[in-house]
């Protein structure tokens, strides 16, 4: 009886707990879709749950002589899209050296690559700034780019390398015994091989620049430059309250596909990350 | 002994020909290598002879002559330059050691290989060359070049008085430590700014991780429902992009119209608290959201090593009499934190840089008087607040530098430890 009774209480304070940290990860995520369909621009006088629900808001960002909304939306896919591409490519090239070749200045170049990541590549913002300034890639999107891809490699270049070690030596070596040439081995042998990793990265190097705010903010100056991250804070941080409703709509159109897109990603993504943790 | 194995000198002979790059090679009859290292080296000398003159006198001297010299260009041609000069002087050192390896070869009477031969050796050994060099072009340019910069911007005097095309910039060694250090303002500024980053760090840090540890631990008990939806919804805010999830907060918080003071302390009968101006409760709030954010991960990851865990020892702990905390302390925390410690310091590293929040949550602010940085503004968005509003640039260079100092000892002493490491065959 003793025993049961002991469960029991175990288990209704586990649910209470689960059930208190419900409410507070759901609470601000529905306060913004609910503030999100409130008639008015200001804040004050909303409701969770809005007597007069209008879809006013998304119109308005949908209506690009109103707002630079779509045009943000645009720039930031075709700025995390790019990134992921160039990425993917350059980071594959580089893990796939240091992971099949023993050459000189591998070493080196690995400690380098482990150094490297751990600076984060914004902490140079100065240099960046001046920089971009200096070569006129400020305020370009190509700049911003260049920044980004150069930044993922070293991280995302130990990553994949140490997925790529654990496939084994002796696939590149019979299929080089049976005449195959250094680009046929790493394009026909180990990148089919690699796609689990390569897909962690791919995610990775889209998601980064997606959320990045100091360095397209230091880079891009313009509004019609702008990504998502740059022009929400610009239109809350100018007048804050008197557009928040409308904010509140651009973050639920960012929010909906990106958590959408993650939790079914989700189990690739942990285990990806667990995999690299534990070796490196 | 090795001596007189040699018949002849020509690796000598070889070696002192080639101080001019590929005459060595041509005393070896290695005629194409030879023209090729002499028309590399002609070219090199004409392309950059200017660009090495200027950049070197320019890293220097940072200009002479207000108007016509602008500092800051020279001092990147200056870092030009010298990367040029290493490249070339890598070259330069392998044209000698080639040279002298062939000439070697002669002097022992065996063949020099063909150009045939050569080539292919090149392609084999090239390749991995060959597959590095764009990534790590890019990475020279748009990583390192700018870590070198800021690391000499460190030491000049460059900012908002001492701006070109104005003013010339100058080498000022170690001032900008010292002032860091001596002057009142930036002494008081950087002790709170980097006591904040401190606390900030193992706070916000320690928090999310003890709750994710905490959640993982009681959502993954045998007898609980639902387990699937509640994990769902635990990860959550981790799938919301953070700097959503953080101008949403914001406005939450926000003291005249956020849902905070307004609904809920009020619906409990608590007094507005002042969230956004006094920078005890903005930094109460910092944590508190840092912790809504970062939880997840840490959640995600201990369930992975929970469900590792295999039942056979919770039944032999059970079997020799364990109690429910005993199985608790001595089997699951244990593996938990050794299977998620190496993930655990990279939070501690993206904390201690966490601009976004620090930014997107109240600017840094509220303001303080008598120093240059916000109540809340942790090192790099100090940095960032130097740089882009008070153009304090050679002060925010400084700090720059001992800040990647602290991540980059840290980074590394973490990275010793973990298993790749030392596992990789470093040759």
């Amino acid at each position: 009886m003793n025993m049961k009774r002991q469960k029991m209480i175990r288990l209704t304070l586990s649910y209470a707990v689960i059930l208190a940290m419900t409410i507070i990860i759901v609470y601000p995520l529905l306060w913004v879709v609910g503030s999100s369909f409130n008639p008015g621009q200001s804040l004050s006088g909303s409701k969770m749950i809005p007597d007069h629900a209008t879809v006013a808001h998304y119109k308005e960002l949908f209506d690009t002589s109103k707002s630079d909304y779509l045009i943000w939306y645009a720039n930031s896919l075709k700025i995390s899209t790019l990134t992921m591409i160039f990425s993917v490519i350059l980071v594959s090239l580089t893990a796939y050296s240091f992971s099949r070749y023993r050459f000189v200045g591998r070493q080196n170049g690995l400690i380098t690559f482990l150094v490297l990541q751990m600076i984060p590549n914004f902490a140079a913002l100065i240099a960046i700034y001046v920089l971009g300034l200096l070569t006129k890639l400020i305020d370009t999107h190509l700049g911003l780019i260049l920044v980004y891809v150069g930044g993922a490699i070293p991280m995302n270049t130990w990553l994949m390398k140490g997925y790529l070690d654990t496939i084994p030596k002796e696939l590149d070596e019979s299929a080089r015994i049976d005449g195959a040439g250094h680009l046929r081995i790493f394009f026909q042998i180990i990148m089919p091989l690699a796609k689990p990793i390569i897909a962690v990265i791919a995610l990775f190097t889209f998601i980064a620049p997606f959320g990045d705010f100091i360095l397209a903010s230091v880079l891009l100056r313009s509004k019609e430059k702008f990504t998502l991250a740059v022009g929400l804070y610009d239109l809350v941080a100018k007048q804050f309250g008197n557009e928040f409703t409308t904010f509140a709509a651009g973050s639920v159109l960012i929010a909906l596909p990106i958590a959408v897109l993650f939790l079914s990603f989700q189990k690739y993504f942990v285990s990806g990350l667990t995999a690299g943790g534990t070796k490196g | 002994m090795e001596t007189s194995m040699y018949r002849s000198s020509h690796r000598k002979i070889a070696l002192c020909l080639s101080i001019v790059p590929g005459l060595g090679q041509l005393y070896n009859r290695q005629y194409v290598k030879g023209a090729f290292f002499l028309i590399l080296a002609i070219s090199y000398y004409i392309v950059f002879a200017d660009l090495l003159d200027i950049g070197l006198w320019g890293i220097v001297t940072l200009g002479e002559v207000i108007g016509r010299d602008h500092s800051i260009f020279l001092l990147v041609e200056g870092i030009l330059a010298v990367i040029i000069l290493v490249f070339g002087l890598g070259v330069y050192a392998f044209n000698l050691y080639d040279a002298y390896k062939n000439g070697q070869q002669r002097d022992l009477g065996l063949n020099i290989s063909s150009l045939r031969e050569q080539y292919h050796v090149l392609i084999d050994s090239g390749f991995p060359y060959l597959m590095i060099s764009p990534g790590f072009i890019l990475l020279v340019f748009v990583v390192v070049f700018p870590i070198i910069f800021v690391v000499l911007l460190a030491f000049t005097n460059y900012d908002l008085y001492h701006s070109p095309p104005a003013k010339l910039v100058d080498w000022v060694g170690f001032q900008n430590f010292i002032d860091l250090v001596k002057l009142d303002l930036w002494r008081k500024t950087f002790v709170n700014v980097l006591a904040w980053t401190i606390v900030w760090t193992f706070g916000a840090t320690t928090l999310q991780i003890a709750l994710g540890i905490f959640l993982a631990i009681i959502v993954n008990q045998k007898d609980l429902k639902g387990k699937a939806i509640i994990r769902t919804i635990f990860i959550l805010p981790w799938a919301v992009p953070a700097f959503v999830s953080i101008l949403i907060f914001s406005g939450m918080f926000n003291e005249s119209f956020g849902v905070i003071n307004k609904t809920i302390l009020a619906s409990l009968g608590i007094d507005p608290i002042d969230w956004m101006t006094d920078p005890f409760w903005t930094k109460v709030a910092l944590i508190l959201i840092q912790s809504w954010l970062g939880f997840p991960f840490i959640f995600a990851m201990t369930t992975g090593v929970l469900q590792a865990i295999p039942d056979e020892l919770y039944e032999a702990a059970i079997v020799d009499g364990a109690t429910a905390w005993q199985k608790f302390t001595k089997i699951t925390l244990p593996l938990v934190l050794y299977a998620v410690a190496p993930i655990l310091i990279t939070q501690y590293t993206f904390n201690f840089n966490n601009f976004n929040i620090i930014y997107l949550f109240n600017g840094g602010g509220p303001a303080v008087s008598g120093q240059n940085a916000g109540a809340t503004d942790i090192l790099i968005s100090w940095i960032y607040r130097l740089t882009m509003t008070s153009a304090q640039y050679s002060k925010a260079a400084a700090i720059t530098l001992l800040l990647s100092l602290v991540v980059v000892s840290v980074a590394l002493w973490q990275f010793r430890k973990t298993k790749s490491f030392k596992e990789e065959d470093m040759m």
